[in-house]
């Protein structure tokens, strides 16, 4: 008994000496805790996909009503902003090419007697596609608004009602925001960890830990809960901002969130232990956690979903424990979903944990320089 | 006379150790060579906004040939992959377990509307992923309009047709609409940034660390000396890697060039240069290697990928968010490099990106001299 109280008191002073090496100096705080709030409000703002913004120019050679009808409609949407009205067809490379204007339409002469002659009349198009997804999103809008157009003609047809679950506006702050709350967090945690020991490699005092009574698992733990817990306040800093400042409103458990990121902070930093374990020097720690940070937020359903990749590259992500944290968070903060749905997502990264955090305790003692 | 030469001489020396220093550590030149191979291949293979064969359930509510066909269209399509399911119950449970994306439901009195001029069809997306739910919006929209185009056109000869309106789209500069041709310029952007970020930020607050700055400071070495000397080695890597992502995008992921070589090359070693004094200034202005690393982690991988247009187009962006992406050099290289690759030469872009960078470079590498000054603190 008394021999686990003093383990624990060991435990509880390395702890507290991993965590003052971390927090004691200002600076540092400043540095773990002012770039997750900088970051979210950035990104928050700045990562969206959401079109806000087409300045379109137009070439307009029927000047009849049918085009005068159709270019308010594109007007009225908010979104198209007319940057220039064209007289020839040569301005249009002009006008696209230096980036004034997004798309540019260009109407026929014959357009409205064509429409008035129940035949079709073309309406061409041009978008710069410099960046795919901008032009692919602009590109649908006008599309939609042709075809309500032309069902208004008709005077009825088909028309699709879309109804969106979880995210009714398809706004994609919603998509990217909670995915931030891991993604954020886990950058650094993952740096902080890989730094730990390599420092001390470095500095010389980590032969001296070797030597005092504490196991390497204690070694492990003790390492492990501080940045376990930059982690976590970091996670939640984001989650304040996405909840209450972007307002993003959360469905469904608060404690199965934190659960899912716990497990997650605990994979995370078990891979930084391992790294730190096996470097020499902080260069080289860095080095390798920047060989691992890509990928794994590339890897992860962040910015391009995980169903588009390449079956290879899908198998691969089992072993990104962001892909599931990832997916946790989101699923739990905007599906509302439980245990019972998300229950899968939990076993590759206790996996991760129950890989990389033994093998830094392995690598302590047995990768000495 | 004898200055010019004792400047060649210390910077020859100072060459000779830092080229010595990065090829002794070889998890340096690993890492500086091995990760633009490895962004090469995730970005080209990997990473895709192309929506292909996203699961949706097919509900049919109405059997008539006429809600069978106006479903018809999103069957041959390479987007999506509908799967029949009876109800509109079961459909649900799939999509909340994440079996499908989307389920396209035709109501029962789809066939008896129609003729009425009134029909709807419902779409209920996930709308989680916001973007694959948009491209699977925009797909079943095209098919519906297609389908009733067709049936307007069938009863042309009984009722008098109205006309219609047919978007014909081009895309300039990409027109597959692939979305590789486009991320693959920006991962120059990425590789250098990073090159920057992880290989120089620590290489002065090392030596701070170790003390081995101090002792240079009672040798006749001057700042600019140094920092030329730090800079050069990793000038020539990013310069294999530079060779790297070019030979991979125009021979790997066939991205056109469409600007002239000459200008590409000089503006990305160009920005390289901003980056890696980018880089150094860290390192000297933190003098400690946990700090310069954490920061060098922050400024560098998420900005350049969050916020310099290379996947969040910046025409979005509120104007405070964009003006602060403007600050960043990679939002200038990233408008450049991606209108090098795709557009072609732009002259007056070319020239105010260059002068830019240029800016940048000057005055970082004033900036790295000052914290490169022989005082003790």
């Amino acid at each position: 008994m008394s021999a686990f109280l003093s383990t624990l008191a060991q435990l509880g002073a390395l702890i507290r000496k991993e965590l003052l090496a971390v927090i004691k100096d200002p600076a540092n705080r400043v540095l773990l805790l002012a770039p997750a709030l900088l970051q979210a409000m950035l990104f928050g703002y700045g990562a969206t996909y959401d079109l806000t913004d087409v300045p379109y120019a137009v070439l307009d050679q029927s000047r009849g009503a049918a085009s005068t009808q159709l270019l308010a409609r594109l007007d009225g949407t908010g979104v198209f902003k007319r940057a220039a009205t064209l007289d020839s067809p040569q301005q249009i490379a002009e006008i696209i090419d230096d980036g004034q204007a997004l798309m540019a339409l260009s109407i026929p002469p014959d357009f409205e007697s064509r429409l008035a002659a129940g035949l079709q009349a073309p309406l061409q198009v041009i978008l710069d596609a410099r960046n795919s997804l901008t032009a692919g999103s602009a590109a649908s809008y006008v599309a939609s608004i042709v075809a309500d157009f032309n069902r208004d003609r008709a005077g009825g047809g088909v028309t699709l009602v879309r109804r969106a679950w979880f995210n009714p506006n398809l706004e994609s702050r919603w998509n990217i925001m909670p995915g931030l709350i891991a993604t954020l967090s886990m950058v650094q945690t993952l740096l902080l960890a890989a730094l730990s020991v390599a420092r001390e490699r470095e500095q010389g005092t980590f032969d001296q830990l070797l030597v005092t009574p504490l196991t390497p698992m204690l070694i492990l733990i003790g390492k492990a809960l501080p940045s376990m817990l930059v982690g976590l306040v970091q996670s939640t800093i984001i989650f304040l901002i996405v909840r209450f400042w972007f307002h993003i409103p959360m469905s469904g458990s608060l404690l199965l969130m934190y659960l899912g990121l716990l497990i997650f902070t605990g994979a995370t930093v078990g891979m930084g232990l391992s790294i730190s374990a096996l470097s020499l020097t902080m260069q080289q720690a860095m080095l390798y956690t920047f060989m691992l940070v890509m990928p794994l937020v590339l890897l992860s359903g962040l910015i391009t979903p995980v169903g588009n990749m390449p079956r290879v590259l899908q198998i691969a992500t089992y072993a990104n424990p962001l892909r599931f944290g990832l997916d946790i968070v989101r699923r739990v903060y905007l599906e509302g979903a439980g245990l019972a749905t998300i229950g899968l997502d939990f076993i590759p990264l206790l996996a991760v944990a129950a890989v990389t955090l033994p093998l830094a305790a392995w690598l302590f003692r047995n990768r000495l320089s | 006379m004898t200055g010019d030469t004792g400047f060649v001489l210390r910077l020859a020396a100072l060459l000779r150790k830092e080229t010595r220093q990065m090829l002794r550590d070889k998890t340096n030149l690993a890492v500086g060579l091995l990760l633009p191979v490895a962004l090469i291949l995730l970005f080209g293979y990997g990473l895709s906004f192309d929506v292909k064969n996203a699961p949706i359930a097919l509900v049919l509510e109405d059997s008539s040939p006429a809600a069978r066909d106006v479903v018809a269209g999103l069957q041959g399509s390479r987007y999506l992959d509908p799967v029949g399911v009876t109800d509109i119950a079961a459909a649900e449970r799939l999509m909340r377990v994440g079996k499908v994306e989307g389920i396209v439901r035709v109501p029962a009195d789809f066939s008896r509307q129609f003729a009425l001029g009134q029909a709807r069809i419902q779409l209920l997306l996930n709308g989680v992923d916001s973007n694959t739910a948009s491209l699977i919006e925009s797909y079943v929209n095209g098919a519906i309009a297609v389908w009733a185009q067709r049936q307007t056109d069938r009863a042309g000869g009984m009722a008098p047709a109205a006309g219609a309106v047919a978007v014909v789209q081009r895309l300039w500069f990409n027109e597959a609409g692939s979305s590789t041709w486009y991320l693959v310029p920006g991962l120059i952007v990425l590789v250098f940034t990073l090159i920057g970020a992880f290989l120089t930020s620590l290489l002065i607050a090392r030596e701070w660390e170790r003390g081995t700055l101090e002792s240079l400071f009672v040798t006749p070495v001057r700042p600019l000396e140094l920092i030329l000397a730090k800079l050069a080695p990793y000038l020539v890597v990013g310069g294999i890697d530079l060779a790297l992502c070019l030979l991979a995008a125009r021979f790997l992921f066939e991205v056109p060039i469409r600007g002239s070589l000459a200008v590409i090359v000089i503006a990305s070693m160009l920005y390289l240069a901003v980056s890696l004094l980018l880089g150094l200034f860290i390192s000297g202005a933190m003098r400690n290697q946990f700090k310069a690393s954490q920061l060098a982690l922050l400024a560098s991988f998420l900005p350049a990928m969050m916020l310099s247009g290379f996947v969040f187009d910046l025409r979005n962006v509120p104007a405070v968010v964009r003006a602060i992406s403007e600050l960043l050099p990679a939002t200038h290289f990233m408008r450049l490099i991606k209108t090098l690759f795709l557009a072609g030469d732009n002259w007056p872009m070319i020239l105010r990106e260059c002068a830019i960078l240029l800016l940048y470079s000057g005055a970082l590498l004033l900036a790295v001299r000052r914290t490169l000054r022989k005082t003790l603190d």
